[in-house]
């Protein structure tokens, strides 16, 4: 049985490599900076307990006065999984570091959040629209698309 | 188009994207009216004389009867058009098993999935590149009116904006018996459809201009 | 005196495009392929033609009133999208599914899975050169589980059969033993099938060794399903994270070693007399009661969110949903299994040439439903 680890399991062990990284951590989850959001997912992929190898989905949802970024991440050693997000306030021109580098399944994911969000991702080589056309107006899945 | 060998990734360029999203936002802004279904078979049978009529007869027992369809199937419905070819609804027996995806040699199409506008202009140009005489069938509901996607944001709502269509299959999707069912229909449209135009009607004509 | 060495031929790569309408993409999809004469560099997905905006669609809708869309986003194996959504919901809103709805929901969804592989190595074969017969053959028998669906809820393709609390409706008297006789039929069928293509020579020289995906790439990519199996990924969700009630059965996993295609079409087929062995077990011990829970027809779950994933014929298929306690959710994602699985179509095709890469994207077996949601 795949265990889900508590957001304040590992928040104890990243605090301590890197202070000052996690905005809040809950039960399901742990929210992180924007800034340290590559070191702390680097930090999970390469310590050997935690060893998440495997991302299953990014996805983004739309709070009114913020976006938030959500991460599943998952080892296929341990048998263990762990929810990370990361939130850009602001509704002009958010941004968030992509995480292309560590999980390649990551690259057709971030384009559809731009596409439909509007949320871009520094550092994706192909930061272009997926499924709708260029000079489409607005991005659909936002709550003030008409 | 500059390609170098030594870069990992080659990506195209965004000039494509943008020419392309233009095609599209073009043929959005000028299909908002539905085409007319071409309805011209309806006042062509009255006044006719009886060698024509033999003549049509027989050119529309060919050409009815070997009807060869293109493939442009999106969606779900494309599962049902499996099925129709498979072993239980055989289309064979109607002499439609030619389903290649080349429009040249094709004169009917059947549309088979929901169309959304970025998909539209290719429609558009498969179906002016099949040869006159052509027939469309419009497959389900996504095909008549945007079925059960019509409030969303990217999908035309019916074939009939883009394409003329003369045969409507509703289902959701239509059991094969429906398609076969909705084929006939056409069949039968077919073999009253005037082909070869009336001597005297063609002089008249000739005259007038 | 003209020499060799003078007349170098000059080549320069070019773009094909594999369009949106082309006779052996599944669907709609487009390529742009980069190729040095047969041999391919690169290739660019261009997905989004069949992209209906089933997400905002969720947010207009009533959590019931969603179970028809999830139907048309993988539209070959409905059943799983259904499972998929329904299991997300009830963990959002901490509903129990009775015991007899359990047993139906496993059946229906291995049923499924044997319905799904027919169609994705049927026309993996029709790919490779086996023009059609191996597809009629294998359609043969999923139109008789197009019966068996037909008599539960009354459609031949997209069902609309699992409701949140269970199903919608009980398994009519004459289900079981027109299932009884299918099982018994079906063993017989899939080794007359293999003994035909499992030493034939052309399937091992066009298959073998073609589209080779290691198993760090696979993990990397987050590749699931049976092309992450075939690579030596022994990875199955109804083993590593059970759900319903898959931990009372007893079933293997089939994995591969080489991770080509060969090696994907074995483990298909594998997976098919798996799914046999466990609607074998289910269905002598399917307990009588109610067959739904009691949930009121506009379901309010609790304001959070929650995920729920299973495994689907093609790979990993989960739900996000998020809720604010009102009929609507407030966001429903759905991971795509297919367009995940396709990020990895780019490592497996260098260097292979263009009759290669139809068939490696055959074997992949992606739905563009479920890609352009």
């Amino acid at each position: 049985m795949t265990v889900a680890l508590s957001g304040k399991e590992i928040a104890s062990q990243i605090e301590e490599k890197f202070p000052g990284s996690i905005e809040e951590s809950g039960k399901d989850s742990l929210v992180v900076k924007v800034d340290s959001l590559l070191p702390v997912a680097a930090f999970l992929k390469d310590t050997e307990t935690l060893k998440f190898d495997y991302l299953n989905y990014i996805t983004a949802v739309d709070y009114f006065s913020y976006f938030e970024v959500i991460y599943q991440l998952t080892s296929l050693e341990h048998n263990h999984t762990v929810i990370i997000k990361t939130r850009c306030y602001g509704r002009e021109n958010p941004e968030v570091p992509s995480v292309i580098g560590l999980w390649q399944g990551a690259d057709f994911q971030e384009r559809e959040i731009y596409d439909l969000m509007g949320i871009s991702f520094e550092g994706h080589p192909n930061m272009k629209r997926i499924f709708l056309w260029e000079g489409f107006q607005g991005h659909p899945l936002r709550k003030d698309y008409l | 188009m500059e390609v170098s060998r030594d870069k990992e990734y080659i990506y195209s360029s965004t000039e494509l994207d943008r020419y392309e999203g233009q095609v599209i936002e073009d043929l959005k802004a000028s299909s908002q009216e539905s085409i007319p279904d071409p309805d011209e078979w309806l006042e062509g049978e009255l006044s006719r004389n009886i060698l024509l009529t033999t003549v049509d007869a027989i050119i529309n027992w060919g050409r009815r009867s070997s009807l060869w369809t293109v493939s442009c199937f999106p969606a779900c419905c494309a599962i049902e058009i499996m099925a129709i070819e498979g072993p239980r609804f055989d289309l064979s027996r109607f002499g439609m098993d030619i389903l290649r995806a080349s429009p040249r040699q094709a004169d009917l199409m059947i549309t088979a999935g929901t169309l959304t506008w970025k998909m539209a202009p290719n429609v558009r140009r498969i179906y002016n590149q099949m040869p006159e005489p052509k027939w469309v069938i419009a497959m389900g509901a996504c095909g008549i009116s945007g079925g059960i996607f019509r409030s969303s944001y990217s999908v035309v709502p019916g074939y009939n904006k883009i394409i003329p269509v003369d045969v409507y299959v509703p289902g959701c999707p239509p059991r094969p018996e429906a398609l076969i069912h909705g084929i006939r229909m056409l069949q039968r449209k077919i073999a009253r459809t005037p082909v070869v135009p009336d001597p005297l009607e063609f002089l008249q004509k000739g005259k007038q201009e | 005196m003209v020499t060799t060495e003078m007349m170098t031929l000059k080549t320069e790569p070019f773009i094909l495009n594999f369009g949106p309408v082309h006779p052996s993409t599944h669907g709609v999809y487009r390529m742009r392929a980069t190729l040095d004469g047969e041999v391919v560099i690169d290739i660019e997905p261009v997905v989004g033609y069949l992209h209906r905006g089933i997400e905002k669609l969720a947010e207009e809708r009533t959590y019931t009133g969603f179970i028809p869309l999830t139907d048309r986003l993988d539209y070959i194996s409905p059943m799983s999208n259904n499972l998929a959504y329904c299991l997300a919901v009830e963990k959002l809103a901490g509903i129990k599914v009775p015991e007899r709805a359990e047993y139906i929901r496993v059946i229906m969804a291995e049923l499924q899975r044997i319905a799904n592989h027919c169609i994705a190595v049927g026309s993996f074969l029709n790919d490779c050169g086996a023009f059609f017969t191996p597809f009629l053959y294998l359609f043969r028998e999923r139109e008789k589980i197009y019966d068996l669906f037909e008599m539960v809820c009354g459609q031949r393709v997209t069902y609309n059969y699992m409701r949140i609390g269970g199903v919608s409706q009980d398994i009519p008297d004459e289900f079981l033993p027109a299932l009884q006789k299918f099982t018994a039929k079906l063993p017989g069928f899939l080794e007359e099938f293999d003994f035909f293509l499992k030493q034939n020579e052309i399937l091992l020289a066009r298959a073998k060794g073609v589209g080779i995906l290691t198993k760090e790439t696979a993990i990397n990519c987050s590749i699931s399903g049976p092309v992450a199996r075939a690579s030596g990924v022994k990875q199955d969700l109804r083993k590593a994270d059970p759900y319903s009630i898959y931990d009372r059965f007893e079933f293997d996993i089939p994995v591969g070693e080489a991770g080509d295609c060969y090696d994907r079409y074995r483990v298909r087929i594998e997976e098919m007399r798996q799914s046999l062995r466990i609607i074998e077990q289910a269905m002598p011990d399917i307990p009588s009661g109610p067959v739904r829970a009691d949930v009121p027809h506009l379901v309010r779950p609790p304001a959070g969110e929650a995920y729920a994933h299973i495994e689907a014929p093609k790979g990993e298929l989960g739900f996000y949903l998020v809720s604010d306690n009102s009929i609507a959710p407030y966001r429903c994602h759905v991971r795509p299994t297919s367009l995940i699985n396709l990020t990895a179509l780019r490592e497996m095709v260098r260097g292979w040439k263009v009759a290669d890469l139809i068939i490696i994207f055959g074997s992949i077996d992606i739905t563009m439903g479920e890609i352009d949601r």
